[in-house]
């Protein structure tokens, strides 16, 4: 049962901002939400078996081998490219502060978005602008 | 003449809330690692959750009274997931002493009388109808306020449960009876119409319950479907769901509705549940003589969040390291049931045990040694390993470590590598491993997304960590060729 301010806190975010009442309701029954102290990893570089997440509060870092190359934070989403091709992440994702995050075990994500091209495409979107901005620091 | 209640208030290294499965078998770890603890229950005598709960039916986890090992052993805990654990084999498996001929699984009596028995053969102490009832901080200790009195010490122990009822925000719902308040008297749902608000094991233990005493009509309701298609991850459990059976056959009156409830209101004669199935055009209308809401718990955390306990699930679980202390509380720790707020890495989306007997009796004793080497720097027993003899040694605990076998993909046996050789760590949270430091070894049973059982070895060196996922045995041995050979290779870099 998913109280009415997760329901609220999904409506304002991106990747759900077409999705009316029942939907954003039953979206809230379909992920579990976890929270992270502040340093504590989230998603393991080279370790199999994550889930997808999307920030609710608090800030994230992506660190590969060590260095930090850029910071998440509310409304971001990450572990949909693990998710999605079944290979291990290749970065850590660490907790900065405190770090709540709603969250959809891996196997299930193909299926979530099937069910809801909208959100599909506010991920398509979100992954092209990631792309550009990665072909442009090259 | 009445004996003296222990643990008076006053001054106390530690001090363990709760006289359930979780706090006592707590207390007996902290009393095996000689730290100095007082253990406070609001009840008047031991067992917890289990002194009122299943409400209806026997417990969902095994008692196997018939295994290949003897009761007496460390084996014999994969057999039967409902004793506390003990170092001394004459307090083990207590729970199949009190469970009567040709069942598997303990009813409610028989789980109490179990837990019951522990206390007395281990001598646990607890101060009874002492309720901890607010808390405070004072430079760095804690101060538990009870009805008895205040308790002041450097790490409280919350083996509080999660058995408060919780009820989501659906106007009306307060019309209905949850869980808890529901009563198990035989006639009381004879030939009524009841609709029941959730579809987890309690919807299902009471569903299962009222079937059998002759039910007219049930409905059980809520959005999510009920878990099934993935037995071996879903906490449902097949000796509750007769409902679900006859419903998917077609029994008459009975059905397991996918659809979120709007309301609860009065009708002419009963109540009427309004539900919304997003998949469908109009709305659904269930008349009903009762409701219940089997909608859930919360652990009663009482004044915690005030002071800056940060939590999960609407506030109903504390947000807890690896080693269940509190995320933003120091020195704010929970054992037993709660422990499931620990998830660990919940690869493939498998989840702990951590909510049952079978798995916090493990956390306790994990939770016990890093209070007493962390808190009070007890030095903790790490024995040498011989190198030749590590390989046997991970796969004889891949075989028979309950461990392993009880919560996979969340405990690991661990061991690490230092300048003095190879020490044995004893079973820790595989998190804390795979996040840790230094070079060393993790042995897990995990789950694969096809819910096959499989070895995985978690190799650090040079701070470059590796996972193996090793292939899954039919019959579940470890100590073979096969296995010897990959763990010889992938160990090789350590040696």
């Amino acid at each position: 049962m998913a109280d009415v301010a997760v329901v609220d806190r999904l409506a304002q975010l991106t990747l759900f901002a077409d999705l009316r009442w029942p939907e954003l309701e039953a979206v809230a029954h379909t992920f579990d939400e976890d929270v992270f102290g502040a340093g504590q990893r989230v998603l393991r570089q080279g370790i199999s078996g994550g889930a997808f997440y999307v920030i609710l509060e608090g800030e994230a870092s992506v660190v590969i081998d060590g260095q930090e190359r850029s910071r998440l934070g509310r409304g971001d989403f990450f572990g949909e490219i693990s998710a999605l091709t079944g290979e291990v992440p290749i970065a850590d994702i660490r907790a900065e502060t405190l770090l709540r995050c709603l969250t959809l075990p891996g196997p299930q994500l193909e299926t979530f978005l099937l069910e809801r091209p909208t959100v599909m495409l506010r991920m398509l979107q979100a992954e092209a602008r990631r792309l550009r901005d990665s072909n442009r620091w090259n | 003449m009445e004996l003296a209640k222990p643990f008076p208030p006053g001054d106390y290294d530690v001090v363990v809330i709760g006289s359930g499965p979780g706090g006592l078998q707590t207390s007996y770890f902290l009393h095996r690692l000689k730290v100095d603890h007082a253990v406070l229950s609001a009840d008047d005598g031991p067992g917890g959750m289990f002194r009122r709960f299943p409400l209806f039916e026997r417990l969902i986890s095994w008692t196997h009274s018939s295994a290949d090992v003897s009761r007496q052993s460390r084996e014999y805990e994969s057999h039967d997931q409902n004793s506390l654990v003990a170092d001394e084999p004459e307090l083990r498996a207590l729970v199949p002493q009190e469970i009567s001929e040709g069942h598997r699984r303990p009813a409610r009596e028989e789980m109490e009388a179990g837990l019951r028995a522990f206390t007395e053969r281990a001598e646990v102490a607890v101060r009874y109808g002492c309720r901890w009832e607010s808390t405070t901080q004072q430079d760095d200790r804690l101060v538990l306020v009870t009805e008895d009195g205040e308790y002041r010490c450097r790490a409280a122990v919350f083996a509080i449960g999660m058995t408060d009822p919780w009820v989501p925000p659906i106007p009306g719902l307060e019309l209905s009876h949850h869980y808890v308040h529901v009563e198990n008297a035989p006639d009381r749902y004879r030939d009524r119409r009841v609709v029941i608000v959730g579809k987890r094991n309690s919807a299902f233990e009471v569903g299962e319950g009222i079937v059998r005493q002759g039910v007219r009509e049930l409905t059980l309701v809520s959005p999510r479907p009920p878990d099934l298609g993935r037995l071996a991850r879903s906490p449902l459990r097949p000796w509750y769901l007769t409902p679900y059976d006859e419903h998917v056959r077609g029994a008459p009156g009975r059905y397991v509705l996918n659809a979120s409830v709007e309301r609860v209101e009065r009708g002419a004669s009963g109540y009427l549940v309004h539900a919304n199935d997003p998949t469908r055009p109009e709305p659904l209308v269930l008349e009903a003589d009762d409701v219940i809401a089997a909608t859930g718990f919360e652990a009663r955390l009482q004044d915690l969040p005030a002071l800056g306990l940060a939590t999960v699930l609407d506030g109903r679980l504390p947000a807890l390291s690896p080693f269940f202390e509190s995320l933003t509380l120091p020195g704010v720790f929970f054992a037993g049931n709660v422990t499931q707020a620990a998830q660990g890495l919940r690869k493939h989306g498998v989840a702990s045990v951590s909510s049952m007997v079978c798995g916090f009796r493990y956390n306790a004793r994990i939770l016990a040694r890093h209070l007493a080497e962390t808190v009070f720097g007890t030095p903790i027993e790490r024995p040498l390993v011989e190198p030749d003899r590590v390989v046997a040694y991970l796969l004889s605990e891949l075989d028979r470590a309950p461990e392993l076998a009880m919560q996979k993909g969340y405990l690991a046996r661990v061991l690490t590598v230092d300048s003095a050789g190879i020490r044995d760590e004893g079973i820790l949270p595989l998190e804390a491993f795979v996040d840790g430091e230094g070079d060393g070894v993790a042995v897990t049973l995990e789950f694969d997304v096809d819910e096959e059982i499989r070895p995985v070895l978690y190799v650090r060196r040079r701070a470059v960590l590796r996972e193996t996922v090793l292939p899954p045995h039919p019959l579940r041995k470890y100590d073979a060729l096969a296995y010897r050979e990959a763990l010889d290779e992938l160990l090789r870099p350590l040696s």
